[in-house]
C-alpha cells in the first residue's frame, strides 16, 4: 500500500527537516565545545581541547561530576532493588487493586517536577533531610524508580510462571526461587530499568535545585549556575560530555531491548 | 496462595513505603499547606482564644488588647515574629508595620491597653484589623487559593477581585495554558507526519530515523535548553545566520522572548509526541488498509477513514504527555524566557526561594496539580487508556 509519490516526497522532506531540527542544537553544542576561542561562532575557526582541559582541572566541575556520579550510583542501586522487588511482588500477588497500586507507584512520572520538588523541600526540611546527600538520593529515587518498575513489569509479562512452580516442586523456598529463577530470566529488563534510573538521576535538575545543600553541586546544577553567571565554552564541554553519556545510555538500553525480545522469540 | 500473597506484600512494601513517605505524604502536605492557617494560632494563642469569642461588633474587649500587646512583645523577644507579620501583611499590606510597631512598643504600653494601643497606632481603633486577626485564627483559610486566582476577602468576608494593578495570576494561568496548548499543537502537527513516515520506512532507514528521535529523547532537558541558550544569543549562530542570509539587518534579541520559550519547549517535547504515535502506528494492522483499497478507497480516503482513526490513540497519548510536561516545565522557560513572561512553575519557585511565602507556592502547586489531573482524566476518558511514559524535565 504505497503513498502517492508527491505525498511521499512531501512527508519525507518534512521528516528530514524535523529530524534535523531535533539534532542540530546538540550537534552545534558539540562543535562549539571544541572552539579555540571564547567566541561561540559557526563555522568554528579551528579545533582545541582547552575547554575540556578547563573542565577537567577546574575544581567546581570536577566536584560536580563526582557528586553527580555518587548520587546517580546510589539512586540506581536503591531504585533498581526496590523497583525490581515491587514489580516481582506485583506479578506474584493475587489481589485486587493492582492497577491502582501501579498508578500510585508511577504517579511521580506525571506530577509536575516543580510540585514534587517544592513538596519534598517542605517535607524534607521538617524531617531534617533537606540539604543532605540522603535527601537528594531519596528525591532522585522517587522519580527514577517508576522507570525500573515499568521496565521490569514489562519483562515479567514474558516470564513463564511454570518455572516458579517447577522450582517450588523441587523444594526451593520462595526467596531462592526469585533470586535463582526469576531474576536470571528477567535481567535484561532489570538492567534496562537501571540504565534509565541512572540517566534520570544524572540529568535531574529541578529536584536537585531545591533539595541540594549550598555546596552540593551536581553537573546539571553547576551548568545552570554557570549559564546564568557567565557563558563560557566550558559549559559546552560539560554539555557534550553529558550528551555522550546519554548516547551510551541509549545504546545500552537498545542492546538490552534487543536481548529481551530475542529471549521471548526463540 | 496465601503464602504467595504474603511474599508479594513483603516485596512491594519497601517501595510503597518509599513513595508514600517521600512523595505522596509530601505532596499531601503541600496541598494541606495551601489551606492551612497556623501563624496566628502559633504566635498569638491567647489573642486568638479571646477573639474567637468576640462577636465582631464594635471593638473587642480590653483582654484582647492586653493579650495582643503581651504576645506580640513575647514573639519579638523570641525572634519568631516574622511568620505572623508576613501572614498578616499578606492579608493586607501595612499590617506588618502595625504588628512590628506594637511589638517593639512592648513594655512602654500600659493598661488600659485599649487606649494605649490606639494611641500608639490608630489602626487598633478600627474594626478591620481585629476582624482580619480573628479570621486568621485558622485552622483553615481560603486566602492563598483565592489570591492565586486574583481574588481577596474583605474584612467583612466578602470575596472580590484584587485591585487591577495587583492582578497577576489569572493572566499567568491563561498564559501558561496558552503556551502549553500552542506547544502541544505544534508538537502534534510536526510529530504526526514524522511518526507516519518512520512507521512506513523500510529497514534500515526506519531504525536510523527512529534513532534520531531517540537521541534527543535520551539527552537531558538542561543540555538541550542550554544549547538553545547558546544558539539564540545576540552574537550567537542563529542571529549570525539570519544576518548573513540578509533576513535581518542587525542581530535580534531572541532570548527572553516568547518565541525562544516556544522553540525550546517544542524541541524538548517533540520526541514525547513522536514516540507514542510511532508505537501505535507500527502496531497498526496493514490488512485494514488493503481491505479498504480492495473496496475501492483511494489514498486520501484510506488515510482519513482508516489510518487516521486507528492512530488517534497515539495522538491523544502523545499530545497529553506533551501538554503535561509543558505546564510543569521549569527549566526551559526559566532559562530562555523573559522575567515578565514566565509560567506558573517559575512563580512557584520564586515563592519558595525568594519570597518564602509557602502558602502561595502551595496554592499555585495545587492549581497546577489540578490542571495536570484534569488532562490525565480527560485523556483516560477519551482513549480509555492510561498516560504512561515520563520525562526528565
Amino acid at each position: 500500500m504505497r503513498d502517492h509519490p508527491l505525498a511521499r516526497r512531501l512527508l519525507r522532506g518534512t521528516t528530514a527537516l524535523v529530524l534535523a531540527f531535533l539534532m542540530a542544537p546538540m550537534l552545534a553544542v558539540v562543535v562549539l565545545s571544541f572552539s579555540p576561542t571564547e567566541l561561540m561562532v559557526l563555522p568554528p575557526r579551528g579545533v582545541s581541547l582547552r575547554w575540556y582541559e578547563d573542565f577537567l582541572t577546574a575544581g567546581r566541575w570536577v566536584l560536580a561530576t563526582r557528586n553527580s556520579f555518587v548520587v546517580a550510583i546510589a539512586t540506581t542501586l536503591l531504585a533498581t532493588v526496590l523497583g525490581t522487588a515491587a514489580a516481582i511482588g506485583l506479578q506474584l500477588g493475587r489481589f485486587r487493586g493492582k492497577a491502582l497500586l501501579v498508578t500510585l507507584l508511577t504517579l511521580p512520572l506525571v506530577t509536575p517536577y516543580i510540585v514534587t520538588a517544592a513538596s519534598m523541600y517542605f517535607a524534607y526540611s521538617l524531617a531534617g533531610l533537606a540539604g543532605s546527600l540522603a535527601g537528594l538520593v531519596l528525591g532522585h529515587t522517587v522519580v527514577a524508580v517508576p522507570f525500573v518498575l515499568m521496565a521490569v513489569l514489562a519483562t515479567l509479562q514474558t516470564f513463564d510462571a511454570n518455572l516458579l512452580r517447577a522450582a517450588a516442586s523441587l523444594g526451593a523456598p520462595p526467596w531462592a526461587a526469585i533470586l535463582r529463577v526469576v531474576v536470571p530470566n528477567i535481567w535484561p529488563g532489570i538492567a534496562a530499568g537501571a540504565v534509565f534510573a541512572f540517566a534520570t538521576s544524572l540529568d535531574e535538575f529541578v529536584i536537585t535545585l531545591f533539595l541540594a545543600g549550598p555546596g552540593q553541586f551536581t553537573l546539571p546544577r553547576q551548568m545552570y549556575a554557570s549559564v546564568r553567571e557567565f557563558l563560557t565554552p566550558t559549559i559546552l564541554a560539560a554539555a557534550t560530555l553529558l550528551f555522550l553519556c546519554s548516547l551510551i545510555f541509549l545504546l545500552a538500553s537498545e542492546a538490552l531491548r534487543l536481548r529481551s525480545t530475542r529471549k521471548t522469540q526463540p | 496462595m496465601r503464602r504467595t500473597n504474603w511474599l508479594a506484600a513483603l516485596l512491594i512494601a519497601p517501595l510503597l513505603l518509599l513513595i508514600l513517605g517521600s512523595f505522596l505524604v509530601p505532596v499531601g502536605l503541600t496541598l494541606f499547606r495551601a489551606v492551612a492557617d497556623r501563624e496566628v494560632a502559633v504566635a498569638l494563642p491567647d489573642t486568638r482564644a479571646v477573639l474567637a469569642g468576640w462577636d465582631g461588633q464594635g471593638l473587642p474587649p480590653e483582654v484582647a488588647f492586653a493579650a495582643v500587646a503581651r504576645e506580640l512583645a513575647a514573639v519579638l523577644e523570641a525572634r519568631r515574629i516574622g511568620d505572623v507579620a508576613q501572614r498578616m501583611n499578606f492579608e493586607r499590606t501595612g499590617l506588618r508595620t502595625l504588628l512590628l510597631r506594637t511589638a517593639r512598643a512592648g513594655d512602654r504600653l500600659r493598661a488600659p491597653y485599649a487606649e494605649s494601643l490606639v494611641a500608639l497606632d490608630a489602626r487598633w481603633g478600627q474594626r478591620d484589623a481585629w476582624l482580619m486577626l480573628q479570621r486568621a485564627g485558622g485552622p483553615f483559610t481560603s486566602l492563598y487559593l483565592l489570591r492565586a486566582m486574583d481574588f481577596t476577602r474583605g474584612p467583612d468576608g466578602a470575596v472580590s477581585q484584587v485591585a487591577i494593578e495587583e492582578r497577576l495570576f489569572q493572566t499567568l494561568f491563561l498564559r501558561t495554558l496558552w503556551v502549553s496548548l500552542l506547544v502541544t499543537a505544534i508538537c502534534v502537527l510536526l510529530a504526526y507526519p514524522v511518526a507516519y513516515t518512520i512507521a512506513r520506512l523500510r529497514a534500515p532507514w526506519s531504525s536510523v530515523a527512529l534513532t534520531l528521535v531517540l537521541i534527543p529523547f535520551w539527552s537531558s532537558v538542561l543540555v538541550r535548553t542550554t544549547a538553545w541558550f547558546v544558539l539564540l544569543q545576540r552574537e550567537g549562530p542563529v542571529n549570525g545566520a539570519l544576518v548573513g542570509l540578509g533576513l535581518l539587518d542587525a542581530p535580534a534579541q531572541i532570548l527572553g522572548t516568547r518565541l525562544a520559550v516556544v522553540l525550546a519547549l517544542v524541541h524538548v517535547l517533540l520526541p514525547f509526541a513522536i514516540l507514542p504515535m510511532h508505537s501505535v502506528m507500527t502496531r497498526l494492522d496493514a490488512t485494514y488498509l488493503r481491505a479498504a483499497a480492495s473496496l475501492g478507497a483511494n489514498g486520501v480516503q484510506r488515510f482519513l477513514r482508516v489510518w487516521l482513526p486507528l492512530s488517534l490513540p497515539g495522538v491523544a497519548a502523545g499530545g497529553a504527555m506533551v501538554f503535561l510536561l509543558a505546564v510543569g516545565m521549569y527549566t526551559a522557560p526559566a532559562l530562555v524566557g523573559g522575567d515578565r513572561d514566565q509560567m506558573v512553575t517559575w512563580f512557584i519557585a520564586n515563592f519558595m526561594t525568594r519570597d518564602v511565602n509557602w502558602g502561595m507556592a502551595a496554592a499555585l502547586s495545587a492549581y497546577l496539580l489540578a490542571m495536570s489531573g484534569a488532562v490525565i482524566a480527560l485523556t483516560r476518558i477519551l482513549t480509555g487508556g492510561t498516560v504512561q511514559a515520563g520525562a526528565r524535565a
